[in-house]
């Protein structure tokens, strides 16, 4: 009955993000449909998608799309043609996708081959292979921790791309002008900035527990990293770019996106060195359970890093090009702030 | 004993569902952007308290109860904040309360003159 009536709102939320015209309203639900998703999952007991999905789908992306719209103006371009050739290819795609449902087998029927080897092998033997309460992340990070260590190269190419893309050299403001921009600030949003410094270091705080504590519940690198990364995007909006840059410096957070990589990568290396298989943590240590823990825990704390800077860059690098623009028309930016 | 902590957590969870249902009406059916917001923002961040309180009266486990304290505590920062910056940003993008024409009257004058 809840799976109907979430997927139904997902269907209409669906509709009407492709029937808007106003951007900021259709980024507003697009934040609507992951949260959606989230509780959809949830609902599933998938709790580790559910809370990557209502901390990426909800909060990061929408955060992003609505630095993007700042730069891009809120409305949609009226389009003069039909598409229609461009509904010709999507129903003849969607066509294909439904018919190649057809094959598969019904939603959560028992004999789909996925219930018959691999899931009871994880659910059963999870606990005396790994060792660890969540099954979850024993699946991701050590059964399946080369297509994880896939995932984190491609967050980590994500970044690289937007770097490549959207790097700006950037002047250098003086101190004086930082200090104004800093009091203006100040003014418009005390209340907001002091509930954020209070706030700020439980967020920090929460994302290190979810970093850790993905071992018994759920949680994880991916978690933590994007709950991080967002501490310190609510630091960057509220106390200004200029000075989030002198908190962070940019070239060290990219350093950190390389070194999570390659903690990640050098785990792998170093279990093939001790004779196992690449990514077999069994040979980390003399105790293959111990193994298990040291290297889901290093490889988790890898993917952290990874995700944490990655994010942080994207939203440096965007906010940076924001900056630049408005720099470029002061007279134009003011008058649409009126 | 039991019995009063049933009766007690199942008033609270009532009266803090009633308050977040009645905030609900008010979204939909008051005039303007302010009073909505007031009727969201209001009982939102008391109904939820009390669903917490509730929640927390029921709870055994320590650890449970720590937990629901805290998301009191935030629900008790976020809440109002969430409703100053809205108001905030409301205002600043010049929507006007209804009702108010000394207001509007004043805020007309401030942007023709900033225009000049």
């Amino acid at each position: 009955m809840i799976n109907i009536v979430l997927l139904t709102l997902l269907v209409v939320i669906a509709i009407a993000i492709i029937r808007m015209k106003d951007l900021f309203a259709a980024v507003m639900l697009a934040g609507i449909y992951g949260l959606l998703s989230a509780s959809f999952f949830v609902v599933m007991d998938a709790v580790d998608v559910a809370f990557t999905e209502a901390a990426v789908g909800a909060g990061i992306s929408t955060l992003l799309m609505f630095v993007v719209i700042t730069m891009t103006g809120r409305k949609e371009k009226s389009i003069r043609h039909k598409p229609l050739p461009a509904l010709f290819v999507v129903i003849i795609t969607g066509g294909l996708l439904i018919y190649g449902t057809l094959d598969m087998p019904y939603f959560g029927s028992e004999d789909a081959p996925i219930h018959n080897h691999t899931s009871p092998r994880y659910i059963n033997d999870s606990m005396q292979e790994i060792g660890i309460p969540n099954i979850v992340t024993s699946v991701l990070a050590s059964y399946r921790a080369f297509d994880t260590f896939g995932e984190v190269v491609v967050i980590f190419t994500a970044g690289i791309g937007v770097l490549t893309l959207l790097s700006i050299a950037r002047t250098k403001k003086n101190d004086e002008e930082i200090e104004s921009i800093n009091d203006s600030m100040h003014q418009q949003h005390l209340v907001v900035r002091i509930i954020a410094k209070m706030l700020i270091p439980f967020i920090f705080l929460f994302a290190l527990y979810v970093q850790f504590h993905g071992d018994f519940g759920p949680g994880g690198g991916f978690q933590a990293g994007v709950i991080f990364a967002s501490a310190i995007i609510l630091y960057a909006m509220l106390f200004g770019l200029v000075t989030a840059r002198k908190v962070i410096n940019q070239i060290f957070i990219q350093l950190i996106a390389a070194l999570g990589v390659l903690l990640y990568g050098s785990v792998g290396i170093v279990s093939l060195m001790n004779g196992g298989n690449f990514f077999d943590y069994n040979v980390l240590s003399s105790n293959p359970i111990t193994g298990q823990h040291l290297g889901i825990l290093l490889i988790e704390w890898g993917v952290g890093c990874t995700v944490a800077s990655v994010i942080v860059v994207i939203f440096f690098n965007f906010a940076g090009r924001r900056e630049l623009q408005q720099h470029k028309k002061p007279s134009q930016d003011k008058e649409s702030s009126k | 004993m039991e019995i009063v902590i049933t009766i007690s957590s199942g008033f609270l969870l009532l009266v803090g569902s009633f308050l977040c249902i009645s905030g609900g009406i008010g979204l939909l059916r008051f005039p303007d952007f302010y009073t909505r917001m007031h009727a969201v923002g209001v009982t939102d961040t008391l109904g939820a308290g009390m669903i917490l309180a509730g929640l927390m009266i029921l709870s055994t486990d320590f650890l449970v109860f720590a937990k629901l304290v805290m998301i009191l505590l935030f629900t008790l920062l976020i809440g109002p904040t969430t409703s100053h910056v809205l108001a905030k940003a409301a205002f600043h993008n010049g929507v006007i309360p209804k009702g108010s024409n000394n207001l509007k009257q004043t805020k007309e004058k401030e942007s023709t003159s900033s225009i000049i």
